[in-house]
């Protein structure tokens, strides 16, 4: 239970970020955090102590060797999750920097035209 | 086998032509037009061939469910991608026409495809982390798209869209986790009959909370509406029809109405929780689009209400209110489109959205104008046009509930009828300042718009007409069944696990 709690907190402290940084970079950050927050919630659940690497060796002892496992899902989520995670860094850092081309600053309190 | 195996060209074929189209618009810049309507008109017989089939799955590789990746094509997913396929290539239509005035049309159209492919695989998948994929690939391709026009507007816009949206995101995937860390399984029937045997404890209250922020900012209901009001009116005219028209639906209606009817059984709270989310986005889009003078951020807010009544007449959980709200689903995206494609004629005849610079366009834009009455009468609920239908409906469930909920339901339909009223108020201002009176000094040299852009104008006016005539077939040929697929949840793993 401790390592989901902890995952919840480490997402929280991603939004605090989002929610209370003034800076466009920070607020990036803040979504870098929450993305790994994520991550790692997904990797723990597969975890196992002592645990190996989900291949059989022998398949006289498939049995024996996969009691042991690891939950290999996870690990296969992850890596799409990562993937589309570098997917929205890129394109909200290409926003940011035409941003600043525009507004020449980073300064979320002066980016803003659009009310109502 | 079944027809399933034909399942996947959803996806594949606007993914396909997604990377063909850049390539393809280095040789002659009209195939990027031309390859996209051919695309999105075979996804529009390909979805109508599907109509009264059988439920049917895909299993990718050979790996059966609960193992592989599976696609599943039943009732309310044939709904969708009927819905979605038919304003996609409307739109496309239009693209042609009023994309002339952009560069890049080649990433224009690439990107519309993947929105397009992501929307229909969000519809067709049975796994709840492919879901999860194809909902980014829209995502991803419509935060681009809002910022096509890159500049300050369009930017700031973007990135607050892109903010909200991936935290949206993030937290749709921690619930995902979540879920699997204590079914393990992500095949949504799966996950529907192991829940069903495990009994749902706070744990899985926890992650419909989750599911419910997350899908919420997506189907932008009103606490976490933020980001639509500046995102729709920014971007190009098409995509603002395909964003209120499809997105919020494809990928914050569809994915509650998914998780919610058919895996993730939390009773009445959830009810009540949607009516709660429903009443108030839906009062509260209305009076925020009354003092509106920016004709796309009005229709913005404006989504915001119908997106209301959706997600209220989909909280009664009666069958009637869920023909309500299915049956007004498919008609907001065909009169919100339309709406969203008259705003875009407009602007590229006069150069403004600006309400109180507009006027008199009736007598110089005759097909955009007539079409955008058709629209506004069929939102405000005007008989005999089809939101007049699907808003009875919605009003007539809500006192029916009266047995379920108590007297409460009855001051929940008057709400339901004042709000409607509220519709017609903003929609009445829209008109009369935009198309009637005179015509100011400087929009007098003003022509109508090009062939292609308002056939498909008309296209959708004749939708909305036909929707209020023929209201009763279009129930029973599109809505009934995807209804039986929302009350039925057994019925719904049965048919996915059978083939276990």
């Amino acid at each position: 239970m401790v390592p989901y709690i902890l995952c919840t907190i480490l997402l929280l402290l991603g939004i605090y970020g989002i929610i209370a940084k003034k800076n466009l970079v920070k607020i990036v950050i803040g979504l870098l955090i929450i993305e790994y927050a994520t991550n790692l919630l997904l990797i723990l659940i597969g975890y196992r102590t002592g645990g190996t690497a989900p291949i059989v060796s022998d398949a006289r002892y498939a049995a024996v060797e996969s009691a042991n496992f690891v939950d290999p899902i996870p690990q296969a989520l992850i890596v799409t999750s990562i993937v589309i995670g570098l997917g929205i860094t890129a394109m909200v850092i290409a926003i940011c920097l035409r941003l600043y081309e525009k507004y020449g600053t980073f300064d979320i309190l002066q980016i803003r035209r659009l009310k109502g | 086998m079944n027809s399933g195996n034909l399942l996947p060209l959803f996806i594949a074929v606007p993914l396909g032509a997604g990377f063909l189209i850049p390539l393809a618009v280095r040789l002659k810049n009209w195939l990027g037009g031309f390859l996209a309507l051919v695309t999105t008109g075979f996804l529009l017989v390909f979805s109508f061939s599907r109509l009264g089939a059988d439920t049917a799955v895909y299993t990718m590789g050979g790996w059966r469910p609960p193992f592989g990746i599976n696609l599943v094509g039943d009732g309310l997913s044939g709904f969708f991608q009927i819905m979605i396929n038919v304003v996609a290539f409307l739109v496309t239509l239009y693209s042609v026409g009023y994309m002339k005035r952009y560069t890049a049309q080649g990433k224009y159209y690439s990107l519309l495809m993947l929105m397009t492919a992501g929307m229909n695989g969000v519809v067709a998948t049975g796994d709840l982390f492919n879901m999860y994929v194809f909902l980014e690939i829209s995502a991803i391709s419509s935060y681009a798209l809002v910022a096509f026009g890159i500049e300050h507007e369009e930017l700031e816009a973007s990135f607050k869209y892109l903010v909200l949206g991936s935290v949206a995101s993030s937290f749709i995937l921690f619930g995902i986790a979540l879920l699997y860390s204590i079914t393990g399984t992500l095949n949504m029937a799966d996950i529907a009959r192991v829940l069903d045997t495990q009994g749902s404890g706070l744990m899985v209250k926890f992650i419909a909370a989750l599911f419910i922020m997350g899908f919420g900012v997506k189907a932008s209901l009103i606490p976490f509406h933020a980001w639509l009001p500046d995102a729709h009116p920014s971007a190009p005219a098409p995509i603002s029809a395909m964003l209120s028209g499809l997105l919020i639906k494809a990928l914050g209606v569809y994915c509650i109405l998914r998780i919610f009817f058919n895996i993730i059984d939390i009773g009445n709270s959830f009810s009540n929780v949607l009516i709660i989310l429903g009443v108030v986005s839906m009062t509260g889009g209305a009076l925020l689009a009354i003092g509106q003078w920016d004709f796309k951020r009005m229709l913005a807010y404006s989504s915001i209400s119908q997106i209301g009544y959706i997600m209220f007449a989909f909280g009664l959980g009666t069958p009637l209110g869920m023909i309500g709200g299915l049956f007004h689903l498919l008609n907001h995206a065909f009169f919100k489109s339309l709406l969203f494609l008259c705003s875009g004629a407009v602007e590229y005849s006069t150069g403004t959205r600006d309400l109180r610079e507009l006027g008199g366009l009736w007598k110089k834009m005759p097909v955009t104008s007539a079409a955008c009455s058709i629209g506004a009468l069929s939102i405000s609920g005007i008989p005999p046009f089809g939101g007049f239908f699907s808003k009875i409906i919605i009003i007539i469930a809500a006192v029916d509930a009266a047995g379920k909920l108590g007297p409460i339901a009855y001051f929940l339909a008057a709400v339901t009828v004042i709000v409607s009223f509220l519709t017609l108020v903003y929609f009445v201002k829209l008109q009369k300042m935009a198309l009637f009176g005179s015509i100011p000094e400087k929009l007098t040299h003003i022509r109508e718009v090009p062939v292609s852009m308002w056939s498909a104008l008309v296209i959708l006016a004749v939708c909305c007409i036909a929707f209020g005539i023929a209201c009763p077939w279009f129930i029973s040929v599109f809505v009934e069944p995807a209804r039986e697929i929302l009350s039925d949840k057994s019925a719904y793993i049965m048919k996915v696990l059978e083939f276990m």
